[in-house]
C-alpha cells in the first residue's frame, strides 16, 4: 500500500479498496517500525490522525470526497498546527502549542487530508543538512550515515522511505529542492506568494515559500492544488487564480524551449555523476521534442553572497520576537529585562541560528547598511534581471539541483560557508521569487541526484507538466531505498 | 572584513544575545568567513541599480478597518513563560 502514489491511493479510496482509517493505520505502523533509524518525525499525532481519518471516511460515505480526501500526510514542523506542538526544530519552541492552524494546514485538512505528524527540520529552517535541529539529525534512507539535505529533511526522508505518501515543506534558499534531490523525491517550490505564509513560522519573509514534496510530479500537482491560493491573512499572498495543474500535466513537449545554465555546468565542485545525470534528463527532453539551448545567468554566482545578507537581515528581525516573554523557555533568575532577553535567547537558539542573527544584525547596523544590505538588494536585482533576459529566450531553465550527492553526517558542520555552498544552484530562484521543481535524475555513486527546472513567475503548471512527461517515460523516480 | 572579539560582543548586544568570551572567539572566525563570502559582491558595480526589496512588484493591500479576529487572548498567553491577569510578566522595569 505504501508504494502507491497519492494518485493511486486516491483511486483506491474512491473504489472502496481500503478506508482512510486503514491507510492511516498502515502509515502510522510504518513510522513506528522505521522512524527510529531516520528521526524524520518530531511529533506523531496518532490519536488525532485516527480520529480525522474516521471523520473523513464518514464524509466519503456521505458523498463528500475530493482527490485529497482520506490521504495521510506529514507537515514540516514549521507550520502551526492547532493544539499540536509546533517546534520549528528549536529548543525555543519545544513547548509551543500553536493557538491556530496555518492556512496551508487548514486548507489541506478542509480537503480531507489526515495529518500523521510533524516532521523534523533544521532549526528555524536554517541549514542544508538537517543537522541543526535540536531534536537531532535526520538520516537519509538511502544511506543512514548520510544527511537527507535540509531544511525540509524530515519531510524528504519520510516521503522517500514511504512513511507518508506526501509531505509539506518550505523553501527559502533550496530547502524543498535540495533535500528532494538528495533523497530521490520530487519537490516543488512555488512562485513567491502562491501559497500562504500565514501560520508558517517566518525565517526570511521576502524569500519563504511553502510547497509540496512527493514521489511524483502528479502528486505534487495534486497537493499544490490543495495548498495554493490567495489568502487575505498573508499581506504578500498573490491575488490571482490558481491554474488547473492536473489538466496541464499531459501536454506534449514538442517545441518546448529549454535553457541549460552554462555557468552551473562549469561550476567547480560539480560531481561528474551529477553532471551525467543532468545530461541524461536533457536527452529525454530532446527525445520528446524539446529544444535544448544554453542560457547564461552571469550574476548567479553572487546569489549565495547576496542571500547571506538578505536572509540573515530578515531573520534577525523576524526572530526578535523570541524574547523569553511571549514564547519559549525563560532563563533562570533574570536580574533585569535585558538579562532576561539575552540569556533566554542564547539558551533557546542553536549555533547556526545565532550566527545568522548576528550576521543580520551586523548588516543592518548603522554604518554598514549601505555596504551590505543595500548592496545585496542591488545584486538581487541583477540576479532577477538575468532570469528576465533568459526567459525572453526559453520557456524553462534547467540545471542540476545540487552540485553533489548526499554527504556524510558531520562532514560540513564545522564549516558554515561550505554548507552554504550546497545551495549554489537553488538560491538564485528564491531571490528572484520564481517557481522551481527538483525531480529525481539517474543515481550517481548509488545515491539519488536531482534535476532542477525553473519556470517563469506563476508557471508552476509548465514545471509540473514537463516533470510529469519525463516521469511517464523514465523510472528514475520509482526507485525506493532498501530496508524500508 | 575580519571581526574582532569586541565587534562580536557589540553585535551580540544589538541582537540581544549573550555571548561568552569563548563563544566570541569561534564566532569571530565563523562570521569573518561568512563576511568573506558576502564580500564577493564588491566585485560588481551596482551604482546604477535599483535595489530590489521584494520578489514581486506588488503594493501593500489595504482592508476595511473592521474587527475580523475574535478575542483569543488566553490562547495566546498559554505559551508565555509567565502571565497573570491577561498580561505578560517581566522583571521590574520601573521602580
Amino acid at each position: 500500500m505504501h508504494h502507491k502514489t497519492l494518485a493511486e491511493l486516491s483511486a483506491g479510496l474512491a473504489a472502496g479498496e481500503f478506508s482512510s482509517v486503514e491507510l492511516t493505520r498502515h502509515f502510522l505502523e510504518r513510522i513506528r517500525a522505521h522512524d527510529e533509524r531516520l528521526n524524520s518525525f518530531i511529533t506523531v499525532t496518532e490519536e488525532q490522525a485516527l480520529a480525522a481519518a474516521e471523520a473523513v471516511d464518514a464524509r466519503r460515505a456521505a458523498g463528500e470526497a475530493g482527490p485529497l480526501t482520506g490521504i495521510p500526510l506529514a507537515h514540516k514542523d514549521i507550520f502551526c498546527t492547532l493544539d499540536v506542538r509546533t517546534s520549528c526544530g528549536s529548543r525555543m519552541l519545544d513547548n509551543f502549542v500553536s493557538p491556530y492552524d496555518a492556512t496551508v494546514v487548514e486548507r489541506l485538512a478542509a480537503a480531507g487530508m489526515v495529518m500523521l505528524g510533524k516532521t523534523n527540520m533544521d532549526e528555524f529552517a536554517m541549514g542544508s543538512s538537517n543537522e541543526t535541529s535540536c531534536y537531532g539529525p535526520v538520516h537519509n534512507p538511502w544511506d543512514t550515515e548520510r544527511v537527507p539535505g535540509g531544511s525540509s529533511g524530515g519531510s524528504a526522508a519520510a516521503v522517500a522511505a514511504r512513511l507518508t505518501p506526501v509531505a509539506t515543506g518550505t523553501d527559502t534558499g533550496g530547502s524543498i529542492r535540495q533535500p528532494a534531490a538528495l533523497t530521490g523525491i520530487t519537490g516543488l517550490k512555488p512562485t513567491y506568494g502562491r501559497c500562504s505564509r500565514w501560520g508558517m513560522i517566518a525565517f526570511a519573509s521576502s524569500l519563504d515559500q511553502a510547497g509540496p514534496m512527493a514521489r511524483t510530479a502528479e502528486d505534487c500537482a495534486l497537493l499544490l492544488s490543495g495548498m495554493a491560493g490567495f489568502d487575505p491573512r498573508d499581506s504578500t499572498s498573490a491575488e490571482r487564480p490558481v491554474d488547473d495543474y492536473l489538466a496541464a500535466l499531459d501536454r506534449p513537449l514538442d517545441g518546448l524551449k529549454v535553457g541549460l545554465v552554462r555557468e552551473f555546468m562549469a561550476q567547480d565542485g560539480l560531481h561528474s555523476g551529477v553532471a551525467a545525470a543532468t545530461e541524461a534528463v536533457l536527452e529525454e527532453l530532446k527525445r520528446q521534442g524539446a529544444e535544448v539551448v544554453e542560457v547564461s545567468l552571469p550574476h548567479a554566482h553572487l546569489s549565495v553572497p547576496a542571500y547571506y545578507v538578505v536572509a540573515p537581515a530578515e531573520c534577525s528581525s523576524n526572530l526578535s520576537r523570541f524574547d523569553g516573554v511571549r514564547f519559549g523557555p525563560r532563563c533562570e533568575d533574570p536580574k533585569d529585562l535585558e538579562d532576561l532577553y539575552k540569556r533566554s535567547r542564547s539558551e533557546g537558539f542553536g549555533a547556526e541560528v545565532k550566527r545568522r542573527i548576528l550576521i543580520g544584525a551586523y548588516a543592518l547596523s548603522a554604518g554598514y547598511y549601505d555596504a551590505y544590505y543595500l548592496k545585496a538588494q542591488q545584486v538581487r536585482q541583477l540576479i532577477a534581471q538575468d532570469f528576465r533576459v533568459a526567459f525572453e529566450q526559453v520557456d524553462l531553465i534547467v540545471s542540476p539541483t545540487t552540485p553533489d550527492v548526499a554527504f556524510p553526517l558531520g562532514a560540513k558542520t564545522d564549516d558554515p560557508v561550505a554548507m552554504y555552498l550546497q545551495d549554489i544552484y537553488t538560491i538564485a530562484v528564491n531571490l528572484a521569487g520564481l517557481p522551481a521543481i527538483s525531480i529525481p535524475a539517474p543515481a550517481a555513486d548509488g545515491l539519488p541526484t536531482g534535476f532542477q527546472m525553473i519556470g517563469n513567475h506563476f508557471d508552476e503548471a509548465c514545471l509540473l507538466n514537463v516533470a510529469h512527461r519525463l516521469q511517464q517515460a523514465t523510472d528514475w523516480h520509482r526507485h525506493a531505498p532498501e530496508g524500508f | 572584513m575580519s571581526l574582532s572579539s569586541d565587534d562580536v560582543h557589540k553585535i551580540a548586544h544589538l541582537a540581544r544575545l549573550a555571548v561568552s568570551d569563548e563563544e566570541a572567539e569561534a564566532l569571530c572566525r565563523d562570521l569573518s568567513n561568512i563576511l568573506g563570502l558576502v564580500e564577493q559582491m564588491a566585485a560588481v558595480d551596482t551604482s546604477a541599480i535599483e535595489p530590489m526589496a521584494h520578489p514581486l512588484a506588488m503594493h501593500q493591500r489595504l482592508r476595511p478597518d473592521e474587527v475580523t479576529e475574535s478575542d483569543r487572548r488566553d490562547l495566546y498567553l498559554r505559551n508565555a513563560p509567565a502571565a497573570e491577569n491577561g498580561l505578560f510578566l517581566v522583571p521590574c522595569v520601573i521602580e
